[in-house]
């Protein structure tokens, strides 16, 4: 157990390196705060926050013009997350967004699929793959669970499917904490 | 102190900070010799007993392999093969229940053993390893699937190899085996004390240490004892064996290091980087095997403890044994047993199930009662006492990472050196109010993974989402050229006919020309372009007409093209 957490904090020091440097190689010029803020959001483009993209979103965010919360997918670990960057108190998360659905992936019946290419023009991340009048599939290593495929779809052929937890994923769970007449607004220390 | 089978003048100790004075219940099982246990009517042996990547099965349902066949090849660098621990016949590959704190299943060979016991064939042993050359000795390790088997379960091959830059001065062996009920490390070096050593040489071999300090807690006099006989005969240099305090945690990497050296593993870092490896007793006497007689890990000690078990002791087990046939060889349970736990009460992790297999780094079975791993009860609020503070060895502020993990703000439980913890359960054990803290620290390490997996995730998202911008912009600028271009092609026509003599004006030709092009681009775009909006709940008459529609956009889309392909080619 030791080394294995020696190995694995190794591991994420290597990580956080390869990140630092992305960030440095990767950097377009922009607003500095909007790329902040968006390098937080999930990407998945999925329009929940009511707005057209994660960037529209952050450059609300950015112009003070939206809350914090809004974003379903990203959860309340993103609305900290920006909390933290802004400078500004976690909020509970939006109606909407309370409900933190299971991570799934699209999967599209192949059986079904008359290959309308709608699918393609609505993924935001070119996860689908296939031609006119061909069968159409989704990589599932590139789809971000956006839904965005669903109502476009003709034949209602794909479905969302959500990610099969193993060892691999697999993560220790919050405490069912019992000692919960604690404040829970720790974060404002 | 002095031991005077090291004629050496006595070694200066270091302290590590915190730590705890535990019951050792270690009388429990080590009072029989080792034997080793029955052979199974079935082997379950997982893919993945290690640290990395998952082994790439070999073999296939109805094989017939033989003890030591390798089954499974290591994928990448980071990673270990896995080999049959006796003869028989392959009757699965598949999803089974696995030692793992999930309680999931991952995928396993299962061998039906024929109780023949057939080794493969082994290439001839080696009498001088010195002679081969290192790469050589390297390989033999990850041939022989070796991983950390004091419980890290890192591939062994990968510890082996330091880069170049880096220069180990110090190997240490670790037969602290600091958790209450584990013996297999002191039985191991009571009985192959000299098979432990031959590993030791090898790894000298290969890493060219200054010195070599063989570190062994003061409760194992008799490990202790044979570990010195087997030095003496050995004729091994600069190699010490060194007993220390009985502390809770003395088994750490990073305690034992300091312990022995005095030094600092520095935060987030590893030993190698202080010119120290650290390598379990255990570990060598699997190289030694690996290396010598070209034998692969396919056993291992395990310890079978606690209350809950009749007749306590250690077994030599083929790796995929079941937990429950070792259970009954030895006695089975007793009406004490509360609950199983592979693994210490202080590291170990709760068994959903004795339907589980041994893995190379399984080193103790607990059935503990409820007074040797009594449920903490209730937690009630921090009291800021500080004593979590106090007892931990890694010098870190529980109180603090209990707070920022408790309301998930990762990133500053993180300051606090979270990644520093080695999740020893001192802070939990002291906690006046019950805490579960240990829990905290592993759902945040967990959770802070995940969360850095889907920053790089959705990273890589945006930018497939930027290309595809910037594809459909390209498209949409080609499209524009190409209808610019035949515009100059239009004009050139009208030129050609004002040339004729029939004078028009050209201005009057371009609009007209550009009121044609946008009345076909609207054309074009009501045809082809525009996603309907209203496809939920079709009926069938509506499918057929979408069918329809689709294929008249089909042969439209041709026809354009063609249409708009001629007059370029002109
Ligand atoms: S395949 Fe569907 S769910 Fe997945 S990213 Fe594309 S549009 Fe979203
Ligand atoms: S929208 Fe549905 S039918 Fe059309 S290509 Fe995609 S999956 Fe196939
Ligand atoms: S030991 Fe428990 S009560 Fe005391 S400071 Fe630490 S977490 Fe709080
Ligand atoms: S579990 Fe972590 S925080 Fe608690 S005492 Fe051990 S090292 Fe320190």
């Amino acid at each position: 157990m030791f080394i294995a957490i020696i190995a694995l904090s190794l591991l994420a020091l290597g990580f956080g390196l390869l990140l630092g440097y992305s960030s440095i190689r990767f950097h377009v010029e922009g607003d500095p705060i909007v790329d902040k803020i968006d390098a937080l959001l999930p990407q998945t483009q999925c329009g929940q926050c009511g707005h057209p993209g994660c960037r529209p979103y952050a450059e609300s965010i950015a112009a003070g013009e939206d809350e914090i919360n809004r974003c379903p997918p990203g959860g309340e670990a993103t609305m900290i997350a920006l909390a933290d960057l802004l400078g500004k108190d976690p909020v509970p998360m939006d109606d909407e967004a309370s409900v933190e659905k299971p991570k799934a992936t699209a999967v599209i019946d192949e059986k079904e699929c008359i290959g309308c290419t709608l699918c393609i023009q609505a993924c935001p991340v070119d996860a689908i793959l296939g031609a006119a009048k061909q069968m159409h599939t989704v990589i599932m290593d590139e789809c971000t669970g956006c839904e965005l495929c669903l109502p476009p779809c003709p034949v209602e052929c794909i479905s969302m499917v959500p990610v099969k937890v193993d060892t691999g994923n697999w993560k220790w769970p919050y405490p069912d904490g019992a000692e919960t007449n604690e404040v829970t607004e720790a974060t404002a220390g | 102190m002095h031991y005077p089978s090291t004629n050496r003048p006595a070694r200066k100790l270091h302290r590590f900070h915190g730590g705890l004075h535990l019951p050792d219940n270690k009388a429990q099982s080590n009072g029989r010799p080792v034997e080793p246990a029955a052979l199974p009517k079935q082997l379950t042996i997982p893919l993945q007993q290690h640290i990395g990547e998952v082994a790439h099965p070999l073999v296939s349902v109805g094989d017939r392999v033989l003890k030591g066949q390798m089954i499974a090849r290591a994928q990448g660098y980071i990673s270990a093969p896995v080999h049959a621990s006796s003869s028989g016949t392959v009757i699965e590959i598949g999803e089974q229940p696995v030692p793992h704190p999930s309680g999931l299943s991952s995928p396993c060979i299962v061998i039906e053993t024929d109780g023949l016991d057939e080794w493969v064939e082994l290439p001839e042993p080696v009498v001088h390893f010195a002679q081969l050359d290192p790469s050589e000795l390297r390989e033999r390790i990850r041939n022989a699937g070796i991983v950390g088997m004091g419980g890290a379960a890192f591939p062994t091959s990968v510890k082996v190899t330091p880069g170049p830059e880096t220069w180990i001065k110090t190997l240490v062996l670790n037969g602290a085996e600091c958790e209450p009920f584990i013996t297999c490390d002191d039985m191991l070096m009571r009985e192959q004390a000299d098979r432990v050593l031959a590993g030791v040489a090898i790894l000298q071999h290969l890493l060219e240490p200054e010195q070599t300090l063989i570190g062994i807690e003061d409760n194992k006099p008799e490990a202790i004892a044979a570990m010195n006989a087997a030095l003496e005969t050995g004729g091994l240099s600069n190699t010490e064996v060194v007993p220390i305090p009985t502390l809770y945690p003395s088994g750490g990497e990073k305690q034992l290091i300091r312990i022995l050296t005095g030094k600092e593993v520095p935060s987030h870092g590893i030993p190698a980087q202080i010119g120290i490896v650290c390598h379990n007793v255990g570990t060598a006497a699997a190289i030694a095997d690996a290396v010598l007689e070209n034998k692969p890990l396919i056993s291992r000690y395990v310890t079978i403890a606690g209350e809950g078990i009749k007749e306590p002791r250690n077994l030599e087990v083929l790796i995929g044994t079941p937990a429950s046939s070792l259970i009954g060889q030895a006695g089975g349970y007793t009406d004490a047993a509360s609950k199983l736990i592979l693994g210490g009460p202080m590291m170990g992790f709760t068994l959903h199930t004795d339907n589980v297999p041994i893995t190379k780094a399984a080193n103790c079975l607990l059935a503990a009662s409820e007074a040797e791993s009594p449920n903490p009860g209730p937690a009630s609020p921090c009291i800021r006492c500080g004593q979590c503070a106090a007892a931990c060895p890694a010098r870190l502020l529980p109180q603090q990472m209990y707070w920022y993990a408790k309301a998930k703000d990762l990133e500053k439980a993180q300051e606090y050196n979270l990644f520093d913890c080695i999740e020893c359960g001192c802070c939990s054990h002291v906690c006046p109010s019950h805490i579960p803290l240990v829990q905290y620290f592993r759902f945040a390490k967990m959770e802070s993974w995940a969360r850095e997996q889907e920053k790089r995730k959705s990273e890589h998202a945006r930018k497939r989402h930027e290309a595809r911008v910037a594809r459909l912009e390209r498209l949409e600028a080609e499209r524009k050229a190409r209808l610019s271009k035949k515009k100059a092609g239009l004009k050139k026509k009208t030129a050609a006919k004002k040339a004729g003599g029939e004078a028009k004006d050209p201005k009057k030709a371009a609009i007209e020309a550009a009121m044609k092009r946008a009345a076909e681009k609207k054309a074009k775009l009501a045809e082809e372009g525009v996603a309907p909006k209203n496809v939920e709940e079709l009926t069938e008459a509506q499918q057929k007409q979408i069918d329809q529609a689709d294929k008249r956009r089909a042969e439209a889309a041709e026809d354009t093209k063609q249409a708009t392909q001629e007059p370029e080619d002109a």
